[in-house]
C-alpha cells in the first residue's frame, strides 16, 4: 500500500505541477461564479440566484469538461513512460505492476476530485459571502452529490484513460484514442440513441427499454444523478424526454455510477498483468 | 550461495523466436562482468529476467539465492541503470531520488551522499529536462545505488558519455567491486569496457558464445599476440626474408612497422630472438584484445560457454 500511495503522491503532485488541474479548478470557480451571478439574465436580472439551477448548469458543463480533463490528465500513464525508458526503471522498483496502475490512477483520481471540491468550494464560498441565499439542508446535500458525482464521473475516464495508456504502443495513438473515447461519450452516444428514439417511433416496449440504456453511458449516468435530483425545468431536454416518466431508484443510479468509476481501471489493471514489457 | 546469479538452460521464448535458446552460466559475487553482444543478442531479455520482469519460458535463474520472478522484495537489493533514461523532466534530481528512495524503502539520507558522490551536489534542485545527457546517466547511475544493492545491472552506462564522464563511472563501478558488490555491466564499447570488467558473457542471437573470466577465455581462445618491429635503417627487406625462412611471415605496413603474429605459446622464443636482433630498432607487442576474442568468436562457431564468468 505504500507504494501505491508514493506513486500516488507524485502524480497528484504532477498533475498540479503541469498546470491542467490548476486550469480545471480556476475554470471550475469561474463558471460556477458567472452561472450563478448570469444565469437569470434572461429573466431580466443578475445576481446570485439559487444553488439548483447553477448546479443544472454546472452538471451540462462538467459532463463536458470533467471527462476531457480526466483523459488529458492519464491518458500517457504508462505509454508516456514507455516512450520515456522509465517503465523499465519504475518496474525494477519494489512494486508490481498493479500498484504501479493503482498508484498513477489514485493520484489523479484525487487531482480530479481536488479541484472539482476547491474550485467548486471557492465558488460556494464566494456566494455564501457575497449574498448569501437562503440554504436549506436539501441544497447542501445536492452540492455534495455534485462533488462526489463530478470525482466519480472523473475517476471513470482517468481509468478509461489508464486503460488505453496500458494497450497502446506510443502516446499520439494513446492521445488520438482518449479524444475519440471523449467524442463517443459525451457526443455520439446520445446523438446515437436519439437516432434510434426516432427510427423506433412510440413502441412500447422500446421505449421501457431506453431509460436502461442511458446506464450504459457514464457521462449520461452523471447527469441522471444531479438533473433527475434537482427536479422539474433543470434537465436537459434529452433526459427529461426520455425519462419524464422514469423514476430510477437513487441506490441504483449510485451503483452504476460507483461501478463506472471502477470498471476501467480493473480493466486496466488486468490488462497491465499481462502486458509484456 | 556463492554467485550473485546463476542460470542454467534458461530459456526466453517470443512465439517462434528464441530471444534466449537455453543458455547455462553464472555470475560470481563481488565481480564486474561485461554483458556483450549486438543488438539482438539476447541482452536485455536477459536482464528483464534477472528483474523477474518477465517469466523464462524454460530453464532455471537464480537472482541473490531466488527465483526473481515477481519477487519484488528481491528488487530491493538490486540496482538498475537502464538505457537511455530521460527520467522525469519536471522533477529535479534531488525529487527524483527522493521518490525512489521512498519506493525502495531506503534511507533518505543516502540521497544527499549519492548526489555528491556522482557529482551532481550542484545541479540537485535544477530540474532535470536541463541536465546534459552525462548528468542524467550520472543521475541514473545514483538512484541504481540507491538502498545499497548488492548486485548492480547497468544496461550501456557509458553510451553519450564524453571520456572523462566514462572514467568517473567506471570509478564508480570499481568502487563497488571493492565493497563486495556484483556488477552486470552490459555495453558494445569492447576496448573501453576491457580494463574494468573480470569477466564476460558473450551473447549471440540468443546463444551463449561465452563465459568466464577475461584470462581464461583468453587461454581458451588462444589467439595470437601481435608483434610490431621497427627495423633499423635499410634492415627492413633483409630481416622481413628472415623472418619468412624462421616461419613468420611478416607484413610491411605503410607506415614502415613490420606486424607478425606469434601464437600464444611460442611467444617468448620468438621475443628473445628478436630482441638479440640488431636490425630491430623497437619491439611492441599487443596482447590479444577483448574486441578480438569477441570477433573470433562471432566468425565461427566456436563456444566457451562452460565456466563460470
Amino acid at each position: 500500500m505504500n507504494a501505491v500511495l508514493t506513486v500516488a503522491g507524485k502524480e497528484f503532485r504532477d498533475d498540479f505541477r503541469n498546470r491542467w488541474t490548476v486550469a480545471l479548478t480556476i475554470l471550475f470557480a469561474l463558471l460556477a461564479l458567472g452561472i450563478a451571478w448570469f444565469g437569470s439574465a434572461a429573466a431580466g436580472r443578475v445576481g446570485f440566484t439559487s444553488f439548483d439551477a447553477t448546479l443544472a448548469s454546472l452538471t451540462t458543463l462538467g459532463a463536458f469538461v470533467i471527462p476531457l480533463i480526466g483523459l488529458l490528465i492519464a491518458y500517457d500513464a504508462i505509454v508516456g513512460e514507455r516512450d520515456d525508458g522509465t517503465l523499465l526503471l519504475m518496474l525494477s522498483y519494489p512494486l508490481s505492476r498493479g500498484q504501479l496502475v493503482a498508484g498513477k490512477f489514485l493520484g489523479h483520481c484525487g487531482a480530479l476530485a481536488a479541484a472539482t471540491l476547491v474550485g467548486f468550494g471557492l465558488a460556494v464560498a464566494i456566494m455564501q459571502w457575497m449574498q448569501p441565499p437562503a440554504q436549506t439542508l436539501q441544497a447542501w446535500l445536492h452540492i455534495g452529490r455534485f462533488i462526489l458525482s463530478a470525482s466519480l464521473l472523473g475517476a471513470c475516464f482517468v481509468g478509461l484513460a489508464c486503460l488505453i495508456s496500458v494497450q497502446t504502443a506510443d502516446k499520439s495513438r494513446a492521445a488520438g484514442l482518449a479524444l475519440i473515447g471523449w467524442l463517443a461519450s459525451v457526443v455520439l452516444f446520445d446523438l446515437a440513441l436519439l437516432a434510434l428514439l426516432v427510427v423506433s417511433g412510440g413502441n412500447p416496449v422500446e421505449r421501457a427499454v431506453y431509460p436502461y440504456l442511458l446506464l450504459l453511458n457514464p457521462v449520461d449516468v452523471f447527469r441522471l444523478v444531479n438533473l433527475t435530483a434537482l427536479g422539474d425545468g433543470a434537465g436537459n431536454d434529452l433526459l427529461t424526454g426520455m425519462t419524464a416518466h422514469h423514476g430510477y431508484p437513487p441506490l441504483l443510479l449510485g451503483l452504476v455510477m460507483l461501478a463506472w468509476a471502477v470498471l476501467p481501471f480493473a480493466w486496466a489493471l488486468f490488462a497491465f498483468r499481462r502486458k509484456e514489457v | 550461495m556463492n554467485h550473485a546469479i546463476e542460470f542454467e538452460a534458461l530459456a526466453k521464448r517470443y512465439g517462434a523466436l528464441a530471444a534466449l535458446d537455453g543458455i547455462s552460466a553464472c555470475v560470481p559475487r563481488g565481480r564486474v562482468i561485461g554483458l556483450l553482444g549486438h543488438n539482438g543478442a539476447g541482452k536485455s531479455t536477459l536482464i528483464k529476467l534477472i528483474l523477474g520482469l518477465i517469466a523464462p519460458s524454460g530453464g532455471r535463474l537464480e537472482v541473490l539465492g531466488q527465483s526473481p520472478w515477481r519477487a519484488h522484495a528481491l528488487r530491493r537489493r538490486i540496482g538498475y541503470l537502464p538505457e537511455n533514461a530521460t527520467f522525469y523532466a519536471s522533477l529535479s534530481g534531488r525529487e527524483l531520488l527522493d521518490y525512489l528512495a521512498r519506493l525502495k524503502q531506503a534511507p533518505r539520507g543516502q540521497v544527499a551522499a549519492l548526489l555528491e558522490r556522482v557529482g551532481l551536489a550542484h545541479a540537485a534542485d535544477r530540474r532535470i529536462g536541463t541536465y546534459s545527457k552525462g548528468m542524467r546517466q550520472r543521475l541514473g547511475l545514483a538512484q541504481a545505488l540507491l538502498g545499497s544493492p548488492e548486485l548492480v545491472l547497468l544496461d550501456e552506462p557509458t553510451t553519450g558519455l564524453d571520456p572523462q564522464a566514462s572514467r568517473e563511472l567506471y570509478r564508480i563501478v570499481g568502487e563497488l567491486r571493492a565493497d563486495g558488490r556484483s556488477v552486470l555491466l552490459s555495453s558494445h564499447l569492447l576496448a573501453e569496457l576491457e580494463p574494468h570488467i573480470d569477466g564476460a558473457l558473450i551473447l549471440r542471437q540468443g546463444r551463449l558464445l561465452a563465459a568466464g573470466s577475461l584470462d581464461a577465455l583468453g587461454e581458451q581462445a588462444a589467439l595470437p599476440a601481435r608483434l610490431l618491429l621497427r627495423p633499423r635503417e635499410d634492415a627492413a627487406s633483409g630481416l622481413l626474408v628472415r623472418l619468412d625462412a624462421r616461419g613468420l611471415p611478416a607484413l610491411l605496413r605503410p607506415d614502415g612497422l613490420l606486424e607478425l603474429q606469434v601464437p600464444r605459446a611460442g611467444k617468448l622464443p620468438v621475443l628473445r630472438e628478436l630482441l638479440a636482433d640488431p636490425a630491430v630498432a623497437d619491439l611492441d607487442v599487443r596482447e590479444p584484445t577483448l574486441a578480438q576474442l569477441y570477433d573470433w568468436l562471432g566468425a565461427g562457431q566456436h563456444s566457451m560457454a562452460e565456466a563460470c564468468a
